[in-house]
């Protein structure tokens, strides 16, 4: 079975040997991929016991716990990197567990859905309904997702509370990229990869 | 009483008994010339004796882990639900291993054995042991067993200690430690209800300072006020409303002090059935034995100092509503292992029924626990 696209791109931004968090880590596969392929030592976070049961059966080491519970059991820096993926639109507070990431990681990575994306603005601009997309594929009164934001949004906030951004990747849901996404990635891009830390 | 015993039981076992000549050094800085432990084991040892698992008895338990004494027996043992074939801790995999500890009343030497020196009961005498000491002589057994390193060491509550202190002290010698339902060490809270416990049986006139045996009697209020009380602490309060409520046993108050609430009989039904199965002396020795479980205090109070010494991997698992050894406590060993490195799954059960869960078939504990034994004994070559 091959990796997830985007998980493929985290990968290559991740040093060998590293030690990583995973906040939200699923079923473990990027873990697993990993620390197979990078002798990564890690650790996910993850609240579904479904998903814990299938980490612990890949090997992969779980901490069964509630993001939006915090950090609070982890020391500064303990960890080179904190991985978030798809997980920031679904907490209670982004803004405050970003902070987290980057008191206890020395660098973060950070995926998540595009808002700005032209189908989104489409249906919301032009329909007047809640934008139901391939990245986004719930009903507003069933989504997770319950903080939204652009590329555009997510810069502003970086920009505010003195986050730099060392790498970004914009990619559609099959996890391509283009030039034009590139040079319109609010517009045209349907997921977004940041790797950051602290200014 | 088993009509027939149930495919997934272990079935009918028998004890064994293994006596050690070689003196035994106490953490108290006493010395047991020789003693003998009580054990018992299910499933094979594989030839190349990698499938041992180690399990650790709680503060009342015993060496009779899983299966039956006979078709006599009303109740298999204490863990029958987590071992067995199929079960987490799978017989058809593992060789399972447990044994009765030090200062125990089933067997194993203790304070209702004779002291070969005096020809008496041990009683008061016998010495208080801590875990360590406990994990010092289950390592003998491993040796008289040609078992040079355990697969897995598990164990819940003062077990999941057990757990703990053999991947401090024995790095070498464990592969995985399974902590259930435990903590790095008691509160406060948890010292001051064994305390009671404890002057509970100190105070009955029939305790004779622990000399009970010679004069025929055994503290049987004292004892019995002990489990009581015990038993408060292994339950939630969700899980005795659930099972009692405020249900009346003649449905209409009585205004008097006899049995009234269904509550109130359950605990002494509890307490008189544990007397007659249960040592005074042991009781007492278990819950020293719990109090003074501090493996930090080794390492200048830090808990992570004292697991970068490890070298075992980690499950760590709790349950919502134990409220004895809570959540919050098995973070704190999470917390220390993730700060001294080392490979750690921590299992947050959604559970009702407070610390005794670690003993009931939870679906969701049951998944978990199964899942992290699977991958040990695949380690082990013993799919």
């Amino acid at each position: 079975m091959s990796l997830r696209p985007d998980l493929e791109i985290i990968s290559g931004w991740i040093r060998r040997g590293a030690r990583v968090l995973d906040l939200g880590c699923g079923d473990g596969t990027l873990l697993r991929h990993l620390h197979e392929t990078r002798a990564v030592t890690g650790y996910g976070i993850e609240i579904d016991p479904d998903n814990v049961e299938a980490c612990i059966r890949a090997g992969v080491n779980v901490i069964q716990t509630d993001l939006d519970a915090g950090l609070s059991d982890f020391d500064d820096d303990s960890f080179d990197y904190v991985v978030m993926t798809q997980t920031l639109q679904a907490v209670r507070h982004p803004a405050r567990l970003i902070d987290e990431m980057l008191r206890v990681g020395r660098e973060g990575i950070v995926t998540f859905p595009n808002f700005g994306h032209w189908r989104c603005r489409v249906q919301l601009g032009l329909q007047g309904r809640m934008p139901v997309v391939r990245t986004l594929p719930y009903q507003w009164y069933d989504t997770p997702n319950i903080h939204l934001c652009t590329i555009r949004d997510f810069e502003a906030l970086c920009e505010r509370r003195g986050i730099e951004v060392l790498q970004r990747a914009v990619v559609d849901h099959a996890h391509r990229s283009s030039l034009a996404m590139r040079l319109l990635p609010n517009l045209l891009a349907e997921i977004a990869l940041y790797r950051i830390r602290r200014a | 009483m088993p009509e027939k015993i149930p495919a997934d039981s272990v079935g009918l076992v028998e004890p064994k008994k293994l006596h050690f000549d070689e003196p035994l050094p106490l953490d108290c800085g006493r010395t047991l010339d020789e003693y003998d432990l009580v054990y018992e084991t299910y499933g094979e040892l594989n030839a190349a004796r990698t499938n041992a698992v180690l399990v650790c008895h709680a503060l009342s338990g015993d060496h009779h882990a899983a299966g039956y004494h006979s078709m006599a027996d009303r109740k298999p043992g204490w863990w029958e639900n987590c071992i067995g074939p199929g079960k987490p801790i799978d017989t058809r995999r593992f060789h399972v291993v447990c044994c009765n500890n030090l200062g125990g009343c089933k067997g194993s030497t203790g304070p209702n054995t004779i002291n070969p020196r005096t020809g008496r009961h041990y009683g008061p005498d016998f010495p208080i042991v801590t875990v360590r000491d406990w994990v010092r002589s289950q390592a003998r057994l491993a040796d008289r067993l040609g078992i040079e390193r355990w697969a897995a060491v598990v164990g819940g509550s003062l077990g999941g200690m057990q757990a703990m202190q053999w991947a401090i002290d024995f790095p070498e010698r464990l592969a995985h430690a399974v902590v259930i339902a435990a903590a790095p060490r008691l509160s406060a809270q948890n010292i001051a209800f064994n305390e009671v416990a404890r002057q509970a049986i100190l105070s009955d006139p029939d305790f004779h300072e622990g000399r009970y045996y010679d004069h025929g009697v055994v503290p049987r209020r004292g004892l019995m006020l002990a489990r009581m009380l015990g038993h408060i602490t292994y339950l939630s309060d969700d899980a005795m409303r659930a099972k009692f409520g405020r249900e009346l046993r003649e449905g209409k108050l009585n205004f008097n002090f006899d049995v009234e609430f269904q509550v109130e009989s359950y605990l002494r039904y509890q307490g008189r059935a544990f007397v007659e199965r249960f040592d005074a002396n042991t009781y007492l020795l278990m819950t020293k034995a719990l109090d003074y479980f501090d493996p930090a205090a080794d390492y200048g109070g830090s808990l992570a100092e004292a697991f970068r010494r490890a070298r075992a991997r980690f499950l760590v698992v709790s349950f919502t509503s134990d409220w004895r050894f809570s959540p919050a406590r098995s973070r704190e060993i999470v917390k220390a292992l993730l700060d001294a490195d080392r490979d750690v799954t921590y299992a947050e059960i959604e559970a009702h029924q407070g610390h005794d869960a670690f003993l009931m078939p939870i679906p969701r504990y049951v998944a978990a626990f199964g899942a992290y034994m699977e991958r040990v004994a695949r380690e082990v070559g013993a799919p």
